[in-house]
């Protein structure tokens, strides 16, 4: 990490697209794939993440003078797992439906390499302020591409967007888009559309 | 296995150095696609025979979506369209297709084929997959009920819309097939139901002896295939004859005949060495006897090819040949 400081707005930014963490960093491809099969899944999935990346990154930044050095994936996965706890428990109390569907993944967060990645990348490097720009920015394009990739695989596997019917009686649902193929495949052709936007850009 | 012979250009008076192959032939991508074409024309034929012309509308649509697709993607990239392979696409894929099918899904299944089955990869050459097959298999995982519902043939004598197929009555306890006249006219001569270009083994097995004779396809990949399947399935109907069923009805009956000769020998996606062939043939059998006896599907000609597709580069790593002169330790 260059010592030269960007941006507060750079750092808000640099995670919708440029380091979009699914996109271009092809990270947390787990629940990515897993929990996208609507648009809702997909997108209380990131509420999820941006809830638990930016407390816990806020909280390292703050005791990041504190960690030792030898110690502190431990120490991060310790705070990270307190806050997805928490998560996962009021969502099961206030929107059981939704932590029924989302199951397995919600506990999972834990080990999302996002967000562990942008403690070690960032929040142990950088002050509060900066930490949690970075952590919402990074949960906010993560949230964007699983919306979008839950709103194609939702429109193409089952005709409709958040619940309600958007495609004609005639549209015959394509069943494998929300069956695992279906995240594979959007997903690849999501990534694919990205780098060559990226490449037309120059 | 001739595509890449590169014909050197040799002009008097100059030492033409070149790497191997040596070897000269006039074969090219596009004489080769034409002579499969040539080679699925008996099914062809017969498909029209037993369906009618709705089995002819099924194939030109499959044809001339999958040449759009790939007339309109290799324009994207800049690239010219220079092999008949989105023919022989096309026309693979509208014979495994049941011939009561929506054209939309043929479409649909042809632009997958084409579009995620082959240009995404880089185009002919480069492909993983079968691009037919894929398209296929997007379609029975997108629509199972559609591309599982089988139209009786012409000459069938029934008021039914729907008919089952051999391996399905095998499977859910109908079974059509009873005497030799139900081997020979359904499941040898096609008047069964089944996909468009699957039901009648001795027109397929025609062309596929065409293009072994013309070298167009490893007579290795079918005569494995089908003697693992005759093979395996043989060991199962000896144990419980009431139960599985005999070795003959199996090479016949389903789309084995057409995967096995068409499908399987796919220059881009089988194998190089010649041992690689048999085990690809054999691994083709195996999962195909697997899928068929114990899975939840009736048919499982797609499945097992696409499978030994996918460990098509392994088979090809392992089964290099020593060089001449090597010393293997």
């Amino acid at each position: 990490m260059a010592k030269t400081k960007t941006s507060l707005l750079a750092e808000f930014t640099k995670g919708l697209w440029q380091e979009n963490p699914v996109l271009s960093m092809l990270l947390g491809l787990c629940p990515t794939l897993a929990v996208t099969s609507s648009a809702i899944n997909g997108l209380s999935m990131g509420l999820a993440v941006i809830f638990t990346l930016v407390m816990s990154s806020a909280l390292i930044s703050l005791t990041r003078n504190l960690i030792p050095k030898e110690v502190r994936i431990p120490v991060f996965i310790i705070i990270i797992a307190t806050f997805v706890t928490i998560t996962d428990r009021s969502m099961a109390a206030y929107v059981p439906d939704l932590h029924k569907a989302l199951g397995a993944f919600i506990p999972l967060i834990v080990v999302n390499c996002i967000i562990l990645g942008r403690q070690e990348a960032f929040a142990s490097k950088n002050n509060v302020g900066r930490s949690i720009i970075d952590a919402l920015g990074m949960g906010i394009g993560f949230t964007m591409t699983l919306t979008v990739l839950g709103s194609i695989r939702e429109i193409l596997g089952s005709g409709m967007l958040f619940g309600a019917q958007v495609m004609p009686d005639a549209f015959a649902p394509w069943l494998v888009m929300i069956l695992p193929p279906g995240a594979f495949i959007t997903l690849g052709l999501l990534i694919g559309t990205a780098n060559w936007i990226n490449a037309k850009k120059g | 296995m001739s595509e890449q012979n590169n014909p050197t250009e040799n002009s008097l008076g100059r030492l033409v150095l070149s790497s191997s192959p040596h070897q000269n032939s006039n074969d090219d991508v596009k004489k080769i696609m034409r002579g499969v074409v040539l080679a699925l024309l008996p099914a062809v034929v017969f498909s029209v025979y037993y369906f009618g012309l709705r089995s002819m509308l099924v194939i030109m649509t499959a044809i001339a979506a999958c040449l759009v697709t790939e007339f309109l993607l290799k324009k994207l990239r800049n690239k010219k369209i220079n092999e008949g392979s989105a023919v022989v696409t096309g026309l693979l894929l509208a014979m495994t297709l049941p011939p009561s099918i929506h054209l939309g899904y043929v479409v649909l299944g042809s632009v997958f084929a084409i579009g995620i089955g082959k240009e995404i990869f880089g185009g002919l050459g480069n492909n993983i997959f079968n691009p037919a097959l894929l398209g296929r298999a997007f379609l029975q995982a997108s629509f199972p009920v559609k591309m599982t519902t089988w139209t009786p043939t012409k000459l069938m004598v029934l008021d039914a819309k729907t008919f089952a197929t051999p391996l399905g009555g095998f499977k859910f306890g109908e079974n059509i097939i009873h005497n030799f006249s139900d081997y020979w006219n359904g499941l040898i001569m096609g008047n069964i139901g089944g996909c468009i270009g699957e039901t009648s083994a001795a027109a397929i097995a025609l062309g596929g002896f065409y293009l072994i004779v013309k070298r167009w396809s490893d007579w290795r990949i079918p005569v494995s295939y089908l003697l693992s399947v005759f093979v395996l399935g043989g060991i199962f109907w000896l144990i419980n004859p009431a139960q599985y069923p005999d070795p003959v009805f199996h090479l016949f009956s389903g789309g084995l005949m057409l995967g096995a000769f068409f499908m399987a020998t796919d220059m881009v996606t089988s194998p190089e060495t010649k041992l690689g062939s048999w085990i690809f043939g054999i691994g083709c059998g195996f999962f195909l006897v697997l899928i068929r006896l114990f899975g939840g599907l009736p048919e499982g000609v797609m499945y097992s090819i696409l499978l030994m597709n996918a460990i098509t580069p392994l088979i090809n790593r392992f089964t290099q040949p020593t060089v001449f002169g090597e010393v293997v330790k």
